[in-house]
């Protein structure tokens, strides 16, 4: 911390000095992973060769030696954590860049070591953690959208099961996924309509609106699966789901296009919605107003905005947003609706927002990097790596964690999120 | 364009905050609208704005009736407002929020941002100023600031612009900036009116003043009349805000102040290089324009501020670093500057208030169980001592008017053993009879010995009370008078001037 | 007008590391709402027995709406509802009434046994239910008059339950210390997992919801993990994840004798706790201060309240009765060994506990043993077709209406109250100008 004493300005008045500070959050984490992978490498050594597969397109196995190439990449991501100390000792913010490499290589590290003498099947790997994450992303999104406006959204879980639950439901009465995917948005939105009706109507706190309404739509869809799906099970539980669509050349791009380009309609709306809301929620019209009822709802009163309908419309586009995520469920990756089938996996959207600091781009990649955490640990436990599968389902929560305690400070959430307006 | 209100009424329960008050604003005035806090200023410009709708009366421009809505419907009309409290959002641009509300859009729905650049920066160099429109309102001083709010109602034509108490976070000199924007607003035809409760400023720059008191229009009066003809329109009788007492007996010992420097979590000096001390016996009135590190460096000697470097002894005793309840038992008596916020539970009942910082105390808690008994005992006589109008100890400390809220705070610290006294702003938002009442008591706290530090914005109050008066001015102390300087002198030293001729 | 001094960026006012929540948004000042304005706080503390019967009874019409809308006969008379339509109503009555009777007979008097003994039966086996539920729920309530919003008695429960097992399971001890050892390590597993979001908030802000939600799963992947990994949890010579079988000499003697099952000593001590929390909210210094926290930690910190202590020793105790309830589980209800799912719901369960209660230690009790019985009548409905889920959803339903008094009044015509009133003549009189 450097000191300046107050000194006298040109217009003889006093100027008061700010403290420069250095931040060593950042290096400190880099450089406790480096540590733990490296501790990790040094007492369960495991040696062989690490076999990376491609994919069919036409690229070959990469083999490397396990051991050795482990041990490398601890080297370089020491380098990195190093560096990054060197930033914040010169009052430097370490660059986003330098995290995401990091990132990116001790993964890496991790899977050279997990699959000595295994192989790693890039290609499904990386499409099952993409397919894992859908449901996170439209989650995630309904909750930036939600929060952004001012109302916090615990009832991602709820929206994303109703979702679920309608698509399923529709799909099968009509034999039309098109039609169960609409049904999946108004279950959403019927959860948003609740939500917001009782924190801005009946100024209800918002987060405990959203957990009963988890509640109230675990219960109903668990009652309404025992007394009319089961049943019913042909008529009201058979979902035609969506088929794979292949996108001509673009899904022939080596190890990207089969992952991102060989995807069922529900993914190519996810890129579409991503965005549209990217762009939208900071270049448009209803952006604008959107944030600003969110950061300071006097404000947008006072210049004519009607916080409480932009609010409660907001609200409802999220829930339709978060619908489709449920609709994933039911519509593509399993064949019909089951109990409590979404089994917590709004909250970890709900981590998604928070992680990704309520920007929708941001978001988008936390869930993804929850969905491939979630991914990888069904590789590890056909690798056979003496990692218990639990702590790889921990890690989203863990992640959150660290976040939220560790740079509680730095990330700020929309100002008036969670407040009810009243206008006196 | 004219602006009339007809005998707007405006009542909240059982409160009547507005009652048939008339007002007329022609284009190319400025008319003042005097009052003392709670009289019902505000409460009448939220209604020419839309934001409260008026249980009776009407609002006409150019002689057509309005029915406003929302601010929306205000603002259609032509009317803008500058807010006391800035209705800014500090993580959006300039020109975004100079553009909210009334956006301008291109295609399919993108804002046009350019055209909101232009527009912040021709307006800001029609009065010669200069204005980032791509700036965050948040990174901004307090003075430009205001500016972005000015902007945002030029920007929407307003026509009658209401100023609301626009000085109160401003230093002499963005005063008097604010003051030749507003001439000039007023000479381009605008009419403006011009809500505040300093008779300085209303005789400065108004054009006509009316006074309102207790919701009520009281008097017009011309910018001719002198300071005591306003001030007793505006309070209802001829106001003796000096306090009869003696010349201080100075004691040994008491507050001292070395080298203080208070910064906020993220690093930023909001009080630096302070120096200063207290005797047993003498009041230091710490004055200052609102925002310049006063309430920092109350947080400090109380340890509330997160962090804070250098020293501050009470008779002898180092508080830095110590833990709130540490120094409390030292014997720092704390009036808090907001009594809402730091000072009372609300929901809780007068009883548990009193006893707030002596929960553990023998007296009112046995084997960590609380003695109801004994807690109401004290309440009564606390009660009956303060003259707290209350229905009993077990009213509701939320359910109190601002005076009677403040005298439970009071009572709650005189009635403990002090051997320092800290009030900050003891009496904001309080009824005058109160006043008199807090002033009364903070001397009889001076006169039995113990070292008292008032920290007030109303100079009336500083001067009232103060032995000894410090002027603070970005987080440092311009310099230590005596309690008899003349305000002119102070007033510069608020501004930020270290007068040679008193520099202690 | 609390703004900073000039040149200084940041609007905050100098808060400790404990960061209070923000009494006011950015650049607004002087006159700030009053803290934590939490409505529905105070609309739980403060509503009326009425709001309370009125939220119960019509959560009950709308199960039972839901009931008459999936029972096939219903639904077959509905399909000549224009021949006879009588039947139709017949056939409703038969499928509401028939699952109420049920609910009644099977939590509370099953009239149609022979004696008294099994006649009562139902309602002890209620109270069983109840206990774990008033526990976790106490748990909830004393944190929410903290002003924290504790969504983690789900993993506080299931850190009890190992904690319990890990140390205590393996031990041979007569009963008189076993017993009571097992449910100390349970009640301190819980009171840990609970001080650990304490601890957090205290030192860096976070916000509690979201530690409580994200600790809640990562206690059950740790519980997971460890019931079914041998020489930790797992029951020795099986594949299943599961744990050893309570020892004998730590479960709960019954209360009543064999004949009453469910009720065990387990109920006695969740009585004593319920005491114990009336005392130490209601009647305590430290109560005082916990209190003042939570309605405005602004005010209590400035009165020389520690609030980060505070936020830790609620959290700690919060946990320790979420452990508690875990016992009641352990020691009472499942004592052939447990699974990761061994909080059963109650974790959320005691959300709406809590708030139906009112965050009042005796009104939690009530409402505990209100959901018991909607828990012990489910099964009962269930041999009648009806999903236990239905119970779920009158639960949610009336911590919904409780929460949202103006909604319960509109469906029963009740008079309004003073302010809405005004509101409505306000807007009546504004559209009137509007039109006129």
């Amino acid at each position: 911390m450097t000191a300046l004493a107050p000194a006298e300005s040109a217009d003889g008045t006093l100027k008061l000095a700010t403290v420069r500070e250095r931040h060593f959050k950042v290096p400190i984490v880099l450089a406790a992973a480096t540590i733990l992978l490296a501790l990790l490498f040094l007492f369960v050594p495991r040696d062989g060769t690490s076999t990376f597969r491609f994919g069919g397109a036409g690229l070959p196995d990469a083999e490397l030696p396990t051991a050795a190439t482990s041990w490398i990449l601890v080297a370089v991501l020491a380098v990195l954590a190093l560096w990054s100390f060197v930033d914040a000792r010169a009052y430097r913010r370490p660059a986003l860049w330098l995290t995401i490499v990091f990132g990116v290589l001790a993964v890496f590290a991790f899977l050279v070591w997990a699959s000595a003498d295994g192989l790693v099947p890039v290609t499904s790997l990386l499409f099952g953690a993409v397919s894992l994450s859908v449901p996170l992303v439209f989650g995630a999104l309904g909750g930036v959208i939600g929060e952004r406006a001012g109302v916090v959204n615990v009832a991602i879980e709820g929206q994303l099961l109703l979702g679920a639950f309608s698509a399923a439901l529709l799909s099968s009465l009509t034999h039309n996924p098109f039609i169960g995917l609409v049904g999946a948005m108004v279950g959403g939105v019927l959860v948003s309509f609740v939500l917001a009706a009782f924190s801005i109507k009946y100024l209800v706190d918002q987060v405990i609106v959203g957990v009963v309404l988890n509640v109230l739509v675990t219960g109903l869809t668990g009652f309404l699966y025992g007394a009319l799906l089961v049943p019913n099970e042909t008529l009201l539980n058979r979902p035609v789901r969506f088929d794979r669509l292949e996108i001509p050349l673009l899904s022939d791009i080596p190890i990207i296009g089969p992952v991102l380009f060989n995807q069922t309609f529900i993914v190519y709306l996810m890129y579409a919605t991503v965005a549209i809301v990217a762009w939208a929620l900071y270049r448009t019209r209803w952006g604008l107003r959107l944030r600003a009822v969110g950061e300071h709802p006097q404000a947008a009163d006072t210049v004519g905005i009607n916080v409480n309908r932009t609010r409660f419309w907001n609200v409802s586009l999220a829930g339709a947003i978060a619908g489709i995520g449920g609709a994933y469920f039911t519509l593509v990756s399993v064949p019909q609706f089951g109990k409590e089938m979404t089994a917590g996996l709004g909250f970890i959207a709900l981590a998604a927002v928070i992680f990704g600091r309520w920007d929708p781009i941001r978001a988008t990649l936390a869930a993804l990097l929850f969905g491939f955490a979630t991914n990888l640990q069904n590789l590890l436990t056909v690798l056979g790596t003496p990692i218990p599968s639990e702590f790889m389902l921990m890690l989203p929560y863990v992640v959150t964690i660290v976040a939220v305690a560790g740079f509680a400070g730095q990330i700020r959430g929309p100002a008036a999120a969670g407040k009810p307006y009243i206008k006196s | 364009m004219k602006l009339e209100l007809r005998g707007i009424t405006k009542r909240f329960g059982t409160l009547v905050a507005n009652d048939h008050i008339d007002l007329t604003v022609r284009p190319g005035e400025i008319h003042a609208l005097l009052g003392e806090n709670g009289a019902g200023k505000s409460t009448l410009m939220n209604v020419l704005y839309g934001l409260y709708q008026a249980d009776e009366g009407e609002i006409l421009l150019d002689d057509v009736t309005q029915h406003f809505r929302g601010p929306g419907d205000a603002m259609t009309a032509g009317i803008g407002m500058v807010h006391q409290h800035f209705m800014l959002i500090p993580v959006f641009t300039v020109a975004e929020n100079v553009m909210l509300g009334h956006e301008s859009t291109k295609g399919i729905g993108a804002l046009d941002i350019a055209k909101a650049r232009e527009h912040v920066r021709s307006v800001a160099a029609r009065f010669g100023f200069q204005i980032d429109p791509d700036a965050l309102v948040g990174d901004l001083p307090v003075g430009v600031q205001q500016r972005v709010e000015i902007i945002k109602a030029l920007a929407r034509d307003a026509k009658v612009l209401v100023f609301d108490e626009p000085t109160a976070v401003l230093t002499p000199q963005e005063t008097d900036e604010l003051m030749a924007i507003m001439r000039q607003l007023r000479d381009e035809g605008t009419a403006i009116v011009f809500i505040t409760h300093k008779l300085r400023e209303v005789r400065e720059v108004a054009d006509r003043i009316t006074v309102i008191r207790l919701g009520k229009v009281v008097g017009e009066a011309e910018p001719t009349a002198t300071n005591a003809e306003l001030a007793s329109l505006m309070v209802g009788r001829a106001v003796e805000l000096t306090v009869s007492k003696e010349a201080p007996t100075i004691g040994e010992g008491g507050l001292e102040v070395r080298d203080l420097r208070v910064l906020t979590p993220t690093g930023q000096i909001v009080v630096d290089a302070v120096n200063f001390d207290v005797r047993p016996g003498e009041v230091l009135a710490v004055a200052g324009v609102q925002g310049n590190g006063q309430t920092e460096l109350v947080e400090a000697i109380v340890g509330i501020a997160a962090r804070v470097e250098g020293s501050i002894r009470l008779n002898g005793t180092e508080l830095v670093g110590q833990s709130v309840k540490a120094i409390l038992d030292e014997g720092v008596g704390f009036v808090p500057e907001d009594r809402k916020v730091d000072g009372l539970v609300g929901d809780f009942p007068i009883s548990e208030n009193l006893i707030l910082d002596r929960s553990a105390d023998k007296a009112f808690s046995r084997g960590g169980t609380l003695r109801r008994g004994a807690m109401e005992a004290f309440a009564r006589d606390r009660i009956a001592e303060f003259d707290i109008r209350a229905q009993g100890p077990a009213t509701l400390a939320g359910t109190l008017s601002g005076g009677n809220q403040q005298k439970v705070v009071i009572a709650r610290e005189l009635s403990r053993d002090l051997r320092l006294l800290v009030a900050a702003q003891p009496t904001r938002g309080v009824d005058v009879g109160s006043i008199e009442f807090i002033h009364k008591r903070i001397i009889e706290t001076r006169d039995s010995g113990i070292p008292v530090v008032v920290v007030s914005t109303e100079l009336d109050e500083v001067v009232a009370l103060a032995d000894r008066i410090a002027v603070m001015y970005r987080g440092a102390v311009v310099g230590i008078v005596p309690g008899d300087t003349s305000r002119e002198t102070l007033g510069l030293m608020m501004a930020g001037a270290a007068d040679p001729e008193v520099a202690a | 007008m609390s703004q900073t001094t000039p040149g200084a960026e940041d609007a905050s006012r100098g808060l400790p590391p404990e960061q209070l929540p923000p009494v006011s948004g950015p650049l607004v000042g002087d006159e700030p709402p009053p803290p934590r304005s939490n409505v529905v706080i105070k609309e739980i503390l403060r509503g009326n027995a009425v709001t309370t019967i009125l939220a119960i009874v019509l959560a009950m019409i709308i199960g039972g709406i839901l009931i008459a809308f999936t029972d096939e006969d219903v639904q077959e008379a509905a399909g000549y509802f224009f021949a006879r339509p009588g039947d139709t109503f017949a056939a409703i009555w038969s499928a509401v009434y028939g699952g109420y009777d049920a609910l009644f007979r099977g939590a509370i008097f099953n009239y149609r046994a022979d004696d008294f003994v099994t006649q009562i039966r139902p309602f002890t086996n209620a109270l069983g239910f109840a206990a774990p539920l008033i526990a976790a729920g106490l748990g909830v309530a004393l944190a929410f008059r903290v002003g924290l919003f504790n969504i983690g008695a789900r993993g506080q429960m299931l850190i009890g339950a190992m904690f319990a097992a890990l140390f205590t399971f393996n031990l041979e001890l007569p009963m008189w210390i076993h017993l009571p050892l097992t449910l100390l390590f349970g009640i301190l597993g819980g009171a840990l997992w609970g001080g650990l979001v304490g601890l957090i908030k205290a030192r860096t802000g976070a916000h509690e919801v979201i530690l409580t939600i994200m600790l809640n799963y990562v206690a059950y992947y740790l519980l997971l993990w460890m019931v079914r990994t041998p020489g930790l949890l797992q029951r020795e010579g099986t594949n299943q994840p599961i744990s050893e079988a309570t020892p004998e000499t730590a479960q709960f003697p019954e209360l009543l004798g064999p004949s009453f099952p469910q009720l065990d000593w387990g109920f006695v001590i969740v009585i004593l706790a319920t005491v114990l929390v009336w005392w130490v909210v209601e009647r305590s210094s430290l109560g005082l201060r916990m209190r003042a926290v939570g309605e405005n930690p602004h005010a209590a910190r400035a009165a020389g309240v520690s609030v980060q202590r505070i936020y830790i020793y609620a959290m700690l105790f919060a946990g320790g009765l979420a452990g508690l309830a875990a016992m009641n589980q352990v020691q009472g209800s499942v004592t052939t060994g447990f699974t990761a799912n061994i909080d059963a719901g109650i974790g959320f369960d005691a959300i709406t506990v809590a708030l139906l209660g009112r965050s009042r230690a005796w009104g939690t009790f009530v409402a505990g043993i209100l959901f018991g019985v909607l828990k012990a009548g489910s099964f009962s409905m269930q041999a009648q077709g009806i999903p236990v889920d239905i119970v779920l959803v009158v639960q949610s339903l009336i911590v919904l209406f409780i929460a949202a008094p103006p909604l319960l009044r509109a469906v029963f015509f009740l008079p309004k109250t003073d302010q809405e009133k005004a509101a409505k003549a306000r807007a009546k009189a504004a559209k009137k100008a509007v039109e006129a």
